[in-house]
């Protein structure tokens, strides 16, 4: 699943959201971290608070999250999550159009915001004396956004060019998006976030507002600050100016969405493009998310993908970069921060003249393999130290770490359940690796999907002088 | 879920110049205790201890880059930069590999224009190992021909897809226009034509010219105390050759403006990348030049491109140029991106908001808020060990003072309106330099000058 951001956050370094590895012990070598565990309230009309105090630099991250993404869109009207978090930028009756953008600016801060198909959120990052009047706007634009078309028509052309940007330029996201829509056969993760183009291009300013009305609400938000805060200190804040807004009742507490039938058959899709300079193959499976999984389950695919697809020691590039030498690159990925199901992504970048049948043979060995003998425990603690080390790493950045607890929170899981993942990590066994191997990497729970060159095409046009 | 953060500024593969910093902060806070350490080996580091995290980041970089590439063998500081980390000494690829794996070591090379640049982090219980594993493949990388020909295999890969990337394709059309046959016209990462050249002999020799001890700088933060660190520093780079052979890059002032070029690509979204020649980081007026960069385009939501070609129009999605600086030039480029039908009128009116920048500056208000902004936002840059390491070695590579983030503030402030006008005009008075990708308009407004092929 890709979300799409507003602005492309130039320098958040995202990092899979592989499910929020936090203040952890480092493997083989006991290093406990006695980092302080976040603070977290609620306030009366049910919005989350959680704190999370970081006091090396004078800086605080705001996050607000809403419990809605493009998952949650009424068929037909695909894209409007993701317009919506564009249209949130265009002023309130308080503070008009640019106030907002041009106070951040002023103080030296920056903001963004990004939609997920189970979430949105908007950031601000300031110095710690600016977070009040950081809520103050952000508490304000939560119920009282203001909407007229000569700022939504133009913004619908922004986001047209997104689209262009992201989707239409690139032949690799045109296939992204078939196999997504080839996966799910009835929940709405086939959709793409930015939508589909003939459905953006309708979209219009009631269809903005009428699912603001519906989802923006503080009993569905979960506020993260990070950074040089003390508890204490900004309570009274938060209870100030998200704390007088009041609750939406008519939001349920939980989100329920079609789900999908047991996938029953293998798919394929290929998409050709003649701009397609080298071709790959991807395949995605259909498995349990971080959520939906049963205990360890989660955690034994984190552990396969790293040991499938996690640099240049795992199984799969070893196999097919350098042993085989059929691929150019290889790897696998598993991102289990979702409220429904996830994916578990392997893929492969054949060498020139090498088949996709060549490649498609040594995937599934290395698969069968893994799902009938255990894993080697030398190669089974490699992953686990690499994947417990990124839970330390990972406290060096407060942003990352407002953006996994937020992710998490609002897909369903819990600030235990974040704290606890290194441990989990830790626990998992050969036998649960094999089992997780053998029960979700099934071929007819997949797509698979090529990346071809259309040689059909016109030759490239001649240039113009 | 996975996040795609597209570039809106188009990568380009300059040294990304980390920003100014400024220091409103009490000096409690861990970047204003900055030592400046110099080993009994003569190794000289800026360093902050901060044990908030039990981590080390080290960032550090050689004299050199790509522009000490050979003639005819662009790529080649690039590949040197891919190979490193495969294998050293005794232990090959795959051991290589494992012994950074086993302890979850980050150990990672990259080939800029100007310099040779390394990183390393590692959780501080692992310190040893991680500067060990880094002395070895400093000192006997091994470049074994198999690492060698996947590694060029993986490169010339890139490189094919370049060729139908319009972002690449604009970047690399708008160096050459800047540039001509200069060393910084080349991509870094070389050429289809080129890279399949480069041998082994090219890469040891490239590694034996650059890396040496008289170019180093180094930067480091985390939790290990100054003298375990002195001694670690020793020992890494103690061993390396005393004095790089870098034959001199010359001087150079980007092409006069105004000029075009255009490449027809069959892609529904056409890319502008537009610039002018910039100002090198020791000049004098450099600061007044970033403030006005900044108030035209400077990546906010509220800057004079954003809100013209954006929020007015809804021409594109991004719109924002910065400038580069190189150690022997300076530019300033820009890009954008819209519909083949939209092109004409965002091309003109990001050149009619340059000329108007250009005659008229910005004004007293604009001037001041980019001032605000400047001092303000640079905290942010300076958040975790790795950025504020990253920042601590590009001071460094700047020839700025060691209590730069003290000073900035101060010459942030001096800057004049009079000044800020006269960098404006120095830098878009002659227009622009503009690259444009994309399918051939029916009704071209403006006379192009016909470009080679893009590959």
């Amino acid at each position: 699943m890709t979300s799409s951001f507003r602005l492309a956050a130039r320098s958040v370094a995202v990092v899979a959201l592989l499910l929020a590895p936090v203040f952890a012990i480092s493997g083989t070598h006991a290093q406990t971290v006695t980092s302080k565990p976040p603070t977290t309230f609620k306030l009366a009309n049910g919005m989350q608070v959680v704190v999370i105090e970081d006091h090396r630099t004078p800086v605080v991250t705001q996050m607000i999250w809403y419990k809605v993404g493009s998952a949650d869109e009424t068929p037909g009207k695909s894209g409007l999550a993701h317009f919506l978090e564009h249209l949130m930028f265009k002023g309130t009756a308080k503070h008009p159009a640019g106030e907002f953008s041009q106070t951040v600016q002023r103080i030296g801060g920056n903001e963004n915001a990004f939609t997920s198909t189970d979430y949105t959120g908007y950031y601000q990052r300031v110095t710690k004396d600016q977070l009040g009047k950081m809520m103050e706007f952000e508490a304000d634009r939560m119920t009282g956004l203001v909407l007229k078309d000569e700022n939504v028509l133009p913004e619908r052309d922004v986001v047209l060019e997104e689209y262009n940007m992201r989707v239409a330029n690139s032949p690799d996201a045109r296939l992204s998006e078939q196999i997504m829509a080839a996966l799910y056969l009835n929940h709405p993760y086939g959709r793409p976030i930015i939508g589909w183009h003939q459905e953006i291009e309708k979209l219009d300013r009631e269809d903005a507002l009428a699912f603001y009305k519906r989802f923006y609400a503080p009993n569905n938000a979960t506020l993260i600050i990070a950074g040089d805060v003390d508890v204490e200190e900004i309570r009274p804040m938060v209870e100030r100016t998200y704390g007088v807004v009041p609750a939406q009742p008519s939001i349920p507490e939980r989100r329920m969405r079609p789900q999908e039938p047991t996938p029953a058959a293998p798919r394929a899709v290929t998409l050709s493009d003649p701009r397609v300079e080298q071709s790959s193959v991807r395949r995605y499976y259909l498995v349990p998310s971080a959520t939906t999984a049963a205990a360890g389950e989660s955690q034994a695919l984190d552990v396969l993908g790293q040991l499938i697809g996690g640099g240049a020691n795992s199984y799969l590039y070893r196999a097919l970069v350098v042993d085989k030498q059929l691929a150019i690159n290889a790897g696998a990925s598993y991102q289990g921060t979702a409220l429904d199901s996830a994916q578990f992504m392997i893929s492969a970048s054949p060498r020139p003249g090498v088949d996709f049948a060549e490649i498609e043979k040594t995937m599934d060995a290395v698969i069968a393999d893994l799902a009938t003998s255990p894993v080697p425990a030398a190669d089974l603690e490699r992953v686990k130290t690499q994947l417990v080390a990124e839970a330390i790493y990972a406290q060096d950045n407060q942003a990352s770490l407002a953006r996994w607890y937020g992710a998490a929170l609002t897909t369903g899981l819990s600030v235990e359940d974040i704290r606890s993942w290194p441990d989990r990590i830790k626990a998992v066994t050969a036998e649960q690796v094999r089992a997780a191997a053998q029960a979700w990497l099934e071929k007819k729970r997949s797509v698979t999907g090529y990346l071809v060159k259309d040689t059909s095409a016109p030759k490239r046009e001649e240039k113009r002088s | 879920m996975n996040m795609i953060t597209s570039a809106r500024r188009i990568g380009l593969a300059f040294a990304a110049a980390l920003s100014f910093t400024s220091l409103t902060a009490a000096p409690s806070h861990a970047a204003a205790k900055i030592q400046h350490l110099v080993t009994p080996g003569g190794i000289e580091a800026w360093f902050v201890q901060d044990a908030t995290v039990p981590l080390i980041a080290m960032e550090y970089a050689f004299g050199g880059g790509a522009a000490q590439d050979p003639k005819d063998k662009s790529g080649t500081a690039n590949m040197v930069a891919s190979l490193m980390d495969e294998g050293a000494a005794d232990l090959d690829s795959k051991t290589f590999h494992e012994r950074l794996d086993r302890r979850a070591i980050e150990l990672s090379y990259n080939a800029q224009r100007d310099y040779f640049r390394g990183s390393l982090r590692m959780l501080k219980d692992n310190r040893d190992e991680a500067f060990d594993l880094l002395r070895l493949s400093l000192t006997q990388p091994r470049f074994d021909s198999a690492d060698v020909e996947r590694i060029r295999a993986q490169i010339l890969s890139g490189l094919r897809r370049e060729t139908t990337n319009p972002s690449s394709i604009a970047t690399r059309k708008f160096l050459e226009l800047a540039f001509g046959d200069h060393p910084y016209s080349r991509p870094s990462n070389g050429s289809l034509a080129e890279v399949p050249g480069i041998t082994i002999d090219d890469i040891k020799a490239y590694k034996a010219r650059v890396i040496a001890k008289d170019t180093l700088k180094v930067a480091v933060v985390g939790d290990v105390d100054p003298a375990t660190l002195s001694k670690l520093l020793d020992q890494t780079f103690g061993g390396l050759p005393a004095k790089a052979s870098l034959p001199p890059v010359p001087e150079i002032v980007a092409t006069k403006p105004p000029q075009k070029s255009f490449v027809t690509l069959d892609v529904p979204q056409t890319v502008i990348t537009f610039g002018s020649p910039g100002i090198k980081r020791d000049d004098p007026n450099f600061m007044a030049a970033y403030i006005v960069t900044h108030i035209l385009g400077g990546g906010t939501l509220s800057s004079r491109l954003y809100h013209e070609v954006r929020e007015k129009r809804g021409l594109v999605y991004g719109v924002s140029g910065s400038l580069l600086w190189m150690a022997h030039s300076g530019i300033y480029i820009g890009n954008t991106a819209t519909r083949a039908d939209r092109a004409t009128e965002t091309i003109d009116t990001v050149t009619s908001e340059v000329k108007r920048m250009a005659e008229q500056g910005p004004t007293q208000q604009e001037l001041d808020e980019a001032k605000s902004y400047l001092k303000g936002s640079q905290m942010l840059a300076l958040d975790t060990s790795s950025k504020l390491a990253g920042a601590l070695l590009q001071y460094q590579l700047d020839r700025l003072p060691i209590d730069y983030i003290e000073k900035r503030n101060a010459v942030v402030d001096a800057v004049t309106l009079d000044q800020a006008k006269a960098a404006a005009k120095k830098l878009w008075a002659d227009g622009l330099l503009t690259v444009v990708v994309g399918r051939a308009p029916q009704a071209a407004a403006a006379p192009l000058v016909p470009a080679p092929k893009a590959n």
